[in-house]
């Protein structure tokens, strides 16, 4: 008995130490006896079906090397990499200057790993064709003023397309999330309207009574599936593994263009002559007559200072062999890879990752 | 020896028990603590705001509160009948034959994962909403503010349905045991006065009323506090509708689909400050039903 209730109490002493001790950095991956490393990455969770694929090839060639990745979301990806809880965040957007400002451990370099698609799918029983967008009309139906499928603007965009005399319900992400961002960005850039009502933003906001919210992109995904004539944003991959309709959206040049990788990856190379030298670009209205216009990075989010050496060095490895070699596993997953100047562009920024002043890839 | 392990062990156990307490005040602590930015920058315009922008940092929190009410005392107009119903049944009439076998379904359906009865919701329950029960709703009772509008199968009353689904077990199982606890004596005392069943029965939900209250306040408390399978079928929209078709949002929800992926501080305080909300309102909730099963007890009679 008496043993059994101390038991009890350092149990529950240890939970509450715990809690009073969170926020120190902890599972960073640690490097044990033998050579072996292991790294921890945290973050969005698009890129999560890539990641693993990546971590498992890239374990089979480097069986010393252990890559774990928690897919917890963008935002958890930066608190992450910012109080030092992953050796790497992923991340969907750039971070902002606040972001980089809080960030425990120096310097962050963006390292865009892959290149991916955000696209409309609706559920509209009887329509076969791809139905054509322009960024007005998305706009004006997650403004709520296009509140029918018959709508004459959606009829003129889409002749001969019978569009059904019913209302559109929208579905939009509920949480936080950079898939939300990557299709706001691209309608604050072309829509005054929708810049100045809901803006470039993780959170947006829609009109009240304006659509129905789900959970990450499975949660949008289930309810246009459940709902005859709704229409909802998701990543590429969701879309294609559902079987669902992808929308062509009207781009900068004026074309009306289906997300694939091809597409995407054009989006990325129309845009290198304007990409800052931090890599923090927006893929978004990307100039090129066949760029898909809702077209987004990942990043990996990495200290430019790495305090453990073999780790900061497997790391750095892990990173050049995925945009290299790792970018052959990209387009079965319906995912982009970077075009090749950009690819050059990364490898000058991992180059100049270090530990105590010495570069780590050499 | 034996007086200094008595002593050992009592202080051991003082020592667990204060754990406890020290978790439930230092959750407290940190809750407001960490809420101070958004507590000193909106004060009370933060409970009674009803817009919700992040972006531009306009937190009002009116809209989740709303949702988080409306849909649990929804879920308890439906629950609590049907949990009575079962109960009465259970103590009063049924031959233990039956009365086995609907106990073991009723505790079954308290045992199913929330997540479990989310995907129930958004496959089965929002279409038959959709289909069925929100047109029959619309067609005879349309003339009532709470049951216009578009119909999706996803909002406010599928969500109270899912609740009142979850609450059921909880609240059955609380009113059987307190029904069990009424002596025997008050029903043969009544029967042999003449009194037929139903009017025994009668008199024994009379004892049992502050036992009864409690347990639909603590299936309030979880009914509050419920977040997966709300947010799989509510809408997750902040808006204050008379319409229980429209879709709403709840305090929990908003918490589990932004806290993760909240970076800015004062976002990230909003959110803090609207757990503490749901803190208090269901610890609040919880004493009051403690206080009113306790007195059940307390005032059983001969036994």
């Amino acid at each position: 008995m008496f043993f059994r209730g101390v038991a009890a109490f350092s149990v529950l002493a240890s939970i509450v130490f715990g809690l009073a001790c969170s926020g120190q950095p902890v599972g960073t991956g640690d490097t044990a006896g033998d050579g072996q490393v292991s790294i921890q990455g945290s973050g969005s969770t698009f890129v999560q079906p890539l990641m693993v694929k990546w971590a498992s090839e890239y374990g089979k060639l480097n069986t010393n090397i252990k890559i774990d990745y928690q897919s917890t979301g963008s935002g958890a990806g930066i608190k992450a990499i910012q109080n030092q809880t992953a050796a790497f965040g992923a991340s969907d957007a750039a971070m902002t200057d606040a972001e980089l400002a809080d960030a425990k451990g120096g310097e962050i370099v963006h390292i865009p790993v892959v290149l991916g698609a955000v696209v409309l799918t609706y559920n509209l029983p009887g329509v076969t064709q791809p139905l054509k967008l322009s960024p007005e009309v998305v706009s004006d139906i997650y403004l709520g003023k296009i509140k029918n499928w018959n709508d004459e603007r959606l009829a003129k965009e889409n002749p001969g397309v019978t569009l059904p005399d019913t209302a559109i319900l929208p579905v939009y992400r509920a949480d936080g999330s950079g898939t939300s961002f990557i299709l706001t960005d691209f309608l604050s850039k072309t829509v005054p309207e929708f810049k100045e009502k809901i803006g470039a933003t993780k959170n947006p906001q829609l009109p009240a009574g304006v659509g129905i919210g789900g959970k990450g992109n499975e949660g949008v995904m289930g309810q246009v599936k459940q709902n005859p004539n709704a229409i909802g944003y998701v990543e590429l991959t969701f879309a294609k593994a559902n079987n669902l309709p992808t929308a062509l959206v009207r781009n900068k040049a004026g074309n009306y263009i289906e997300a694939n990788s091809d597409t995407v990856s054009k989006a990325a190379a129309g845009s290198i002559a304007t990409m800052p030298d931090d890599l923090r670009f927006e893929l978004t209205n990307a100039e090129g007559a066949e760029a898909y216009p809702i077209s987004g990075t990942v990043y990996a989010l990495v200290y430019k200072n790495q305090t453990d050496a073999a780790k900061g060095k497997a790391l750095v490895d892990f990173l050049w062999w995925a945009v290299n070699e790792g970018e052959k596993y990209v387009v079965d997953l319906h995912y982009a890879p970077l075009p090749k100047e950009l690819v050059a562009k990364v490898e000058a920024k991992l180059s100049s990752v270090a530990s105590a002043g010495n570069p780590l890839k050499k | 020896m034996g007086r200094l392990g008595d002593s050992i062990f009592k202080n051991a156990l003082i020592a667990a028990a204060f754990v406890i307490v020290a978790i439930v005040v230092s959750m407290i602590v940190k809750m407001v603590w960490s809420s101070l930015p958004t507590l000193s920058a909106y004060g009370v315009g933060f409970l009674t705001g009803s817009e919700w922008i992040p972006a531009r940092n306009v937190f009002g929190a009116l809209p989740f509160i709303y949702g988080t009410v409306v849909s649990s005392v929804l879920a308890l107009l439906i629950a609590v009948p049907i949990s009575l119903g079962i109960a009465i049944f259970l103590v009063e009439q049924a031959p233990r034959k039956i009365a086995a076998p609907i106990a073991f379904m009723v505790e079954l359906l308290a045992a199913i994962p929330s997540v479990v009865y989310g995907l129930w919701g958004i496959f089965v329950l929002a279409p038959f909403v959709r289909d069925h029960l929100g047109k029959l709703l619309a067609d005879y009772l349309g003339f009532l503010p709470f049951f216009q509008g578009r119909l999706t199968g996803i909002g406010m009353l599928t969500g109270g349905l899912i609740l009142a689904v979850m609450i059921t077990p909880i609240i059955t199982a609380v009113i059987r045991d307190v029904l069990e606890a009424v002596p025997v004596t008050q029903r043969e005392a009544a029967l042999a006065l003449g009194a037929t069943k139903w009017e025994m029965t009668v008199i024994v939900l009379g004892n049992a009323a502050s036992g009864i209250a409690g347990a639909i306040v603590l299936g309030l408390g979880r009914a509050l506090g419920e977040t997966m399978a709300v947010t799989m079928v509510i809408g997750n929209s902040p808006q204050i509708s008379a319409s229980l078709f429209e879709p709403a949002y709840t305090i929990a929800s908003v918490l589990a689909a932004n806290f993760a992926d909240a970076t800015e501080e004062l976002y990230l305080s909003a959110l803090i400050e609207m757990g503490l909300v749901l803190f208090l309102v269901t610890f609040a909730v919880n004493a009051l039903a403690k206080l009113l099963v306790m007195r059940v007890g307390g005032k059983g009679g001969a036994k």
